[in-house]
């Protein structure tokens, strides 16, 4: 009745489809990368050259100029979504008049395509046709010119993620938060308990599940961004906005140079891996061993 | 709940709403707006609406090939990955399977890589390897529908296994006493019991392919190019066509939306999936 063989059937095209265009490519690339290869190259061939390619990443600047404003991108925007979706979150929390409504709205930027969300925000910060110059300039006398001032670039990228990407945080903080249960904080408030010490030492706690895994999910696709960057900013002014995910684009393609390129791809993902595994490691695994 | 002035909320939600809602407001207004008023002073208000940039954006040939691809690949990838997430959670929850739960956690790994990281092997693959004599799914629509599985497809299984547990198991055991066949079970009995679920994530995961955009602007040249990419096309070093980007943006915009509007509050369940579980 319940053969196995039917469920390896019934699993085999999923794993075969995963196999061909997820471990093949990554295999591939691992293969690549231990390689000197450009096809439009005087010698077109493939050259094994040891790590050589590695070699040339840990020291390319730019690589790793790309990786440092990478870091301060994520970790000012995933810093401030937490923030600002926490505050929304509680503010979900009690009742008023049209709150469906207003939660459908908050929810839109989710939905779009992070190109679309590029495309709007240059059309509201480009200096001759956006609206945020030109108020800025009228109401403050500040002169917004992302295409120009590296910092206000970085900075528009940043709220620009924190626009697209805060609704997921409030929604994963207001699942968490519905599902309290009230008695701690009947008991604290009855124990004489101010909101500052109901927040760190109840609400923070019981919420902590919660938060980690959103922020892994928030790390990992701000790791990620390319779209909404390349079409704001295309990683200028310089290289102010080049996060690493743009830096591949920009830098791997047009140089045709595989070999140096499939290295790259290696490194970053193995950054990524690192990155979310010391997360769970400094997050989750301290909890652990309190408990034991 | 907390007591307090009910009118302070929608206040301060109205205004979280204007900052959320404008720069989609100013897309439109620049989208319905001719060239030559761009440059003057940017205005909040609409004064007159210019409608021609939706009518050259719909006149265009080339765009109007770039919609029906990202139809076509956004719907069969859609339709695939429901199909095949289907039936691998069925596997999954019905068959005890050795190493079924490595196998499980394995298909989300595929969706955690950065993209950029797989462009470049999956062009040379796409173009160097994947091939049979003069066929090719490099810059094909076939080949689009089987790249994008390998981020909607682990979203399909992850967001289908919950719906497939909680499906009885009896009910189909009762099924098979009385003698139906696996595919009568699958089809009559577990099939319709699912169906919110599957609805759910064939909507997700369309909108997910629709949106895509780095691997449609990296791995076709011209006969799968998809709507998204078609929006960098307009921005060049010798200037950027504002209208028709917006125009084009609020064409990729609207299937979501109305997508979007209608199935509301399962998106926000599927969303908080990870949370949720966490």
């Amino acid at each position: 009745m319940h053969s196995k063989t039917l469920g390896w059937a019934l699993l085999a095209p999923t794993l075969i489809l995963l196999f061909f265009f997820g471990v093949v490519p990554f295999i591939y690339v691992l293969f690549v990368s231990f390689h000197q290869w450009n096809p439009f190259a005087v010698n077109p061939d493939m050259i094994f050259n040891w790590a050589e390619n590695y070699r040339r990443v840990v020291f390319d600047a730019q690589f790793l100029a790309s990786l440092g404003v990478t870091v301060a991108f994520v970790f000012f925007a995933v810093v401030s979504e937490l923030i600002i979706g926490y505050a929304l979150a509680q503010a979900f929390m009690r009742d008023f008049p049209g709150k469906a409504f207003f939660r459908t709205i908050h929810t839109l930027p989710l939905i779009m395509a992070p190109i679309i969300v590029g495309s709007i925000w240059k059309l509201m910060t480009t200096p001759s046709i956006g609206i945020l110059p030109n108020i800025l300039d009228d109401w403050f006398g500040f002169n917004l010119n992302i295409g120009q001032s590296a910092l206000q670039a970085f900075t528009v990228t940043v709220i620009m993620d924190i626009w697209h990407w805060t609704p997921l945080v409030t929604l994963s903080l207001i699942a968490a938060l519905v599902s309290l249960p009230p008695d701690p904080f009947e008991q604290a408030q009855i124990d004489g308990a101010n909101k500052r010490q109901i927040f760190w030492h109840i609400t923070l706690p019981m919420i902590r599940p919660a938060i980690i895994a959103t922020v892994f999910i928030r790390l990992m696709d701000a790791l990620r961004t390319v779209d909404e960057v390349l079409m704001l900013t295309g990683g200028g002014p310089g290289s102010a906005t080049r996060y690493l995910g743009v830096h591949i684009f920009k830098e791997v393609f047009p140089r045709t140079n595989y070999g140096y390129g499939s290295a790259i791809s290696v490194v970053v993902l193995y950054l990524t891996i690192v990155a979310c595994w010391l997360l769970y490691v400094s997050l989750i695994a301290p909890r652990n061993t309190k408990k034991g | 709940m907390r007591k307090g002035n009910r009118w302070l909320p929608v206040l301060f939600w109205t205004l979280i709403s204007f900052l959320t809602l404008f720069p989609i407001y100013w897309l439109f207004v620049i989208s319905v707006k001719p060239a030559v008023e761009l440059f003057s002073t940017p205005s909040v208000i609409l004064t007159d609406v210019y409608w021609q940039n939706y009518l050259d954006v719909l006149g265009d040939r080339t765009l109007r090939g770039y919609m029906v691809n990202s139809l076509v690949i956004s719907t069969g990838n859609a339709v695939l990955c429901t199909l095949l997430g289907f039936m691998a959670c069925y596997a999954l929850s019905r068959f005890d399977l050795p190493g079924k739960e490595s196998i499980f956690f394995w298909t989300i790994t595929n969706r955690m890589a950065p993209p950029a990281v797989f462009l470049l092997p999956l062009f040379l693959l796409l173009t160097q390897v994947y091939r049979i004599g003069e066929f090719s799914l490099a810059d094909t629509r076939t080949g689009m529908i089987l790249v994008y599985c390998t981020f909607n497809l682990p979203f399909a299984i992850w967001t289908l296994r919950p719906t497939l547990d909680g499906i009885p198991k009896e009910l189909d055991e009762a099924a098979y006493v009385d003698g139906a066949s696996a595919w009568k079970v699958i089809s009559e009995v577990v099939f319709p019991l699912a169906r919110p679920g599957l609805a759910v994530t064939l909507i997700l995961t369309w909108v997910f392919a629709w949106n895509e955009y780095l691997l449609a602007a990296t791995l076709t040249n011209f006969n799968a190019r998809t709507l998204t990419t078609g929006l960098s096309e307009y921005v060049t070093t010798t200037g950027t066509e504002w209208g028709i980007m917006a125009a084009i943006s609020v064409f990729t915009l609207i299937p979501a939306l109305i997508i979007f509007s209608l199935v509301q509050r399962h998106i926000v369940a599927g969303l908080t999936f990870g949370a949720v579980k966490g």
